[in-house]
This record gives structure tokens, C-alpha cells and sequence, in this order.
């Protein structure tokens, strides 16, 4: 997929590698880059997978790999839970009905 | 500029940059070994109440409702013993603009940024304080960057920090993700230096002190519409800000004898800077991850000398559970019929248990609370954490284990505030001050310093000076 210049993407770009990480952090978190995410204009056309430039909201020039064209937010009310349900219940059971339990 | 642009280089560059992007030289301050005059500090870089509720006003920040509980009221009396189970108020700081009380913080700052001239602020924040430096740069046309600690090594990130930069990117507003690790402090201060924009970090003089008016406003408010001050107010705890503000405005408004309770969210054992114990926690601030490294040590902060000293003025330090503050998040929506975001409502978690300490003349409050929506609410948080494998059931919540399982009180009367030793956190506080100050003997002011900041007097400092040795 290509993005053309001037759209709206996401980009990629490893801040620290392993060997640069800072020293007191724990063992799991060394074994790892640390990691960045941008969003930005991109400058000029580039495909996904390309190292690509991008102007941040700001005006930044920013550098790093084209992961997402036209970036968009996935997070939402997540998979029914139904404990929750019995929460209110329970409580207004006790509240205007009194404890049945006891 | 410089340009190197290493790790090495750019830590070794931290105080120079962060002295050009706070505006403060701190320096002045200190005196001793340790000491520094906190009240000047904040007298003279800080702004007047009466300065800060015009500047929030205009910014339509403040005079939140108070709220009487009157239904979880009559729940914590059923549980009590005869005669006791205290009213209980909530704060609605949820009405803010941008949902939370850290409007309050980022007002000031923002407002001293664009006085000094700056072009821009930057906040390293994955909370609601993001959202609150984006929504006050938006309304004092000031461009904004907000870099948070969002993924881990697999790029799964935190719903409620998700739904974080949404709302910050929103306001319009740049947000850098990162996976976890401190050296985002690292990306913080090129950014600074990079763009020289302001700084407005959470722990500086003019952050802090906006969180006064919450104080005052409180007291105001129980003055004239219950007839009195309240007994008890309940802050939720993490880098210490919210409690130390809280209780300076109160104690401005004349509120001395209001006790003061700090409430964290017990996540002990799970490590902050692991990438593997990242997602396995459902609360991403008001824990003890931030609560107790913060009240110990508040200078490790992004500012060399933090305002936010909560043992200065903590009375009482209390954990609840995940599992608690879900639950009651659920009753406080369910009872009260008010859906608010599950963080703010650890303070609630922990009134309602200390409620049942009290007697029924008496009043506590809970602070604030937050707003909410998709991601972070305590449906998506809850799903997440079943994803990631952790337990999810009713119980009793005392048998809870971070990062293991979420345990629902099975009852209400099974919600427990459990209070930590605050002589053991002062004690560590001071112990943190000999170590960093590399020195064998304290002057009589650090002592008379050292007792202001923990509370307590020169014979306490002097004995635990001695226990150390």
C-alpha cells in the first residue's frame, strides 16, 4: 500500500536498541528496544515497510518506518464481562431489600 | 543546540535543559545538605489563590459540585457498627474540562508558559494530565507534545492510555507512544531541547499550586452547604500532587483540622519498569507503583526539586485492591447514578471503608473523580486484564495478588481501606535523603527541613537518623 504525499500515517522507529538501553532497568525490559510511535503528514510518497519522513501536528519533521495509512483508534468497551452485571444487583438488592444473606 | 543526541550526552545535558524549559532556577531555594525552603519556593514562583482561581476561571476550570452519596451513605451504615458510617461526599472534578481535576494543574501551567513567551509545552504523562495540557494549550493557542509510556514489547498497549491520546490528539495535540521504560525521559529531554518548549511538568510550583483552589473550594463548599468543615478528605495517591495541593488549599481556607488520608490501588509486586509486568496491571495511575516511590523519595521527579511533597501533609496512607475500586466504580454508576473512570474512584474505594470508622455526624469526601469512556472504564479494563490471563472473580479482596487475579469483594462489607505504616514510609523518605546527600552529618536546619517534610518533629528525624546509622 502506498501513501501519497500529504497523508496522515503512522510511523515506526526503534529509540534505544538493547545494547543502548539504560543500565537499572529489569532483565525482561533490556531484552528489548524501546520502541516509538508517531503520527504525521508524510513528506513524499512511501509504502508501508519504507523508512519515511512525516510533519507532526506540531511541525516536527520526524523520521521512521510507514506502519499504518491513515491511522485510526481500535481501543473501545472491550468483551462483556458479566460479573459486573451482579455488582449493581446484588447492591440494590441489599440496599432495598436488605441483607438476605444474614 | 547541542548535537549529540545519545543517551549518554543528553542525560549528562539534563539539568541545563530542564533549567531553560521550567523557567526556575532551583538552586536558590536550597540551602544544607538537604534542606530547601519549600514555602518560598512556592510563594515565589507559585501564584496567589485568589491569581489561580481567575486564571483557572477564565479558562473554565474549577468550581466542580460537591456531591452528597447519600444511597452508598446508607450502604456503609448497614455495614457499620451502631451509630457510626459517616456521610459521604464526592468531588465531581470529572466536570472539568477535559475530564479531570488536572485541569486544575495544567491550567497554571500552561498560562505561566504562554506568559513566559514560550511557543509550546510538553508533558511526559500516559494520564489525564496529558489531556489537561492538551485541552489548556488548545484554549491559550500554545502548541503541545505529550510522550507516554503507552505498549509493550508486543505493541499491546494500556486501553485507559490509549483512550488517553485519543483525547489529547483531540485537543490537538502531538502524543509520542513508547514502550515501557524510564528512558522516555530520555525522548522527553531531546524533545524539550529540540523544540524549546515549556516543560509543564506535574511537579512544579505553579502545577501544584493550581491544585489548591480544589482545597479551597472544598471547604467553601461544606461551609455553606453543610454548615461545616468535613472531617475526613480522601485523596487518591500516586506522584503526591493531588494530596499535597488538596490539603494546601484547605489549610488556606483556614481547614486545619481536616484530616488527610492518601489512597493508593496496592499493586505491590508488580515491577513499573517491567515490559512483561506492564499489561498485567488494570490500574495505570493512583497505585502504589507511583504512591510509594513518589511519598519516598519526591525529588526523583522530571524537576529538581518536586512541589509535591504529600508527607508534608499526609495523615493517614491507605491501599484498596483493583478488585475494590472496580467494585465500587460499579456502585458509585449503579447507586448514585454517576459512570465515572475507575482511577479517580480509589479515594472512593477507601472512604467508603473508613465511613464505617466514623461516626454518622461526621462527613468524608473523596476528592475527585475522572471522566470515562471507551478503553477506560471498568468493562474494557476488565476485559483486558482476562486476555492477558488474570483472574477475574468474587472473593475476598485482601486475598488478592497484582497481576495474578482481581478479586471483586463477594460482599460490600467485605471492601477494606488497609492502612500502611506511615512512620515506615517517613522513615524510608529520610533514609533516601542521608543516601543522596552522601553525607555523615546533617546541619540543624536539614533536621528542622526533614521533620517540616515528613510531619513530624526533630526528635522523630533525630531517632531514625540514629536507627540508620
Amino acid at each position: 500500500m502506498i501513501a501519497k504525499q500529504g497523508t496522515w500515517v503512522r510511523i515506526h522507529d526503534v529509540v534505544l536498541t538493547t545494547e543502548e538501553r539504560a543500565p537499572n532497568i529489569p532483565e525482561d525490559t533490556k531484552k528489548v528496544p524501546l520502541e516509538m510511535w508517531t503520527k504525521g503528514f508524510i513528506i513524499d510518497d512511501g509504502a508501508i515497510g519504507d523508512e519515511v519522513q512525516v510533519k507532526t501536528i506540531t511541525g516536527r519533521t520526524v523520521k521512521g518506518k510507514l506502519v499504518e495509512i491513515n491511522p485510526y483508534y481500535r481501543h473501545d468497551y472491550g468483551k462483556f464481562i458479566p460479573e459486573i452485571l451482579e455488582i449493581g444487583i446484588h447492591l440494590k438488592t441489599l440496599l432495598w431489600e436488605g441483607d438476605k444473606d444474614e | 543546540m547541542n548535537n549529540n543526541i545519545s543517551y549518554e550526552s543528553v542525560m549528562s545535558r539534563k539539568s541545563e535543559i530542564m533549567k531553560k524549559a521550567v523557567g526556575i532556577d532551583y538552586s536558590v531555594f536550597e540551602y544544607g545538605k538537604v534542606a530547601f525552603d519549600y514555602e518560598r519556593m512556592m510563594r515565589e514562583t507559585g501564584y496567589s489563590l485568589s491569581e489561580m482561581q481567575r486564571i483557572q476561571g477564565e479558562a473554565g476550570v474549577g468550581n466542580t459540585p460537591l456531591l452528597e452519596l447519600k444511597n452508598l451513605t446508607a450502604l456503609a451504615r448497614q455495614l457499620a457498627p451502631k451509630g457510626k458510617g459517616a456521610r459521604i461526599f464526592i468531588k465531581d472534578e470529572a466536570s472539568n474540562p477535559s475530564g479531570s481535576f488536572k485541569a486544575r494543574r495544567a491550567a497554571n501551567a500552561v498560562y505561566h508558559a504562554k506568559k513566559l513567551g514560550y511557543k509550546g509545552v510538553i508533558a511526559a504523562t500516559s494520564g489525564n494530565y496529558g489531556a489537561a495540557v492538551a485541552s489548556q494549550a488548545a484554549i491559550h493557542g500554545l502548541k503541545c507534545i505529550i510522550v507516554q509510556e503507552c505498549y509493550d514489547s508486543n505493541a499491546k498497549g494500556q486501553p485507559e492510555i490509549i483512550e488517553k491520546a485519543r483525547k489529547c490528539e483531540a485537543y490537538g495535540a502531538e502524543v509520542l507512544q513508547l514502550t515501557v521504560g524510564p528512558e522516555l525521559f530520555y525522548t522527553f529531554l531531546k524533545l524539550l531541547e529540540e523544540t524549546g518548549y515549556f516543560n509543564a511538568s506535574l511537579y512544579t510550583p505553579f502545577g501544584i499550586a493550581g491544585v489548591e483552589t480544589l482545597g479551597y473550594e472544598l471547604a467553601t463548599q461544606f461551609r455553606e452547604g453543610v454548615g461545616k468543615d468535613p472531617d475526613v478528605v480522601v485523596c487518591t495517591n500516586a506522584g503526591g500532587g493531588n494530596l499535597t495541593g488538596t490539603a494546601r488549599g484547605l489549610i488556606k481556607a483556614g481547614a486545619e483540622t481536616v484530616k488527610v488520608v492518601g489512597a493508593s490501588v496496592n499493586l505491590q509486586g508488580l515491577h513499573m519498569a517491567s515490559d512483561e509486568h506492564f499489561n498485567k496491571k488494570s490500574f495505570t495511575t493512583g497505585h502504589t507503583g507511583f504512591g510509594i516511590p513518589f511519598s519516598t523519595w519526591p525529588d526523583r521527579s522530571d524537576v529538581p526539586r518536586s512541589a509535591a511533597r504529600p508527607l508534608r501533609y499526609m495523615d493517614r496512607y491507605v491501599l484498596v485492591n483493583q478488585g475494590e475500586v472496580f467494585y465500587m466504580t460499579e456502585a458509585l454508576a449503579q447507586l448514585e447514578g454517576l459512570e465515572r473512570g475507575p482511577a479517580g474512584n480509589t479515594s472512593l474505594a477507601a472512604a467508603f471503608s473508613i465511613a464505617q470508622e466514623m461516626d454518622q455526624d461526621q462527613i468524608i469526601v473523596s476528592q475527585e473523580t475522572e471522566y470515562t469512556g471507551a478503553g477506560k472504564h471498568l468493562q474494557p479494563q476488565l476485559s483486558f486484564a482476562r486476555e492477558n490471563g488474570i483472574e477475574i472473580k468474587f472473593g475476598d479482596p485482601s486475598e488478592e495478588i497484582p497481576g495474578e487475579n482481581i478479586i471483586l469483594p463477594k460482599h460490600p462489607a467485605f471492601i477494606k481501606a488497609i492502612d500502611i505504616d506511615l512512620n515506615k514510609i517517613r522513615k524510608s523518605y529520610i533514609k533516601n535523603c542521608l543516601q543522596t546527600s552522601n553525607t555523615a552529618e546533617f546541619e540543624n536546619e536539614d533536621l528542622e527541613f526533614l521533620a517540616a517534610d515528613t510531619k513530624t518533629n526533630l526528635e522523630f528525624v533525630k531517632m531514625v537518623i540514629n536507627e540508620i546509622r
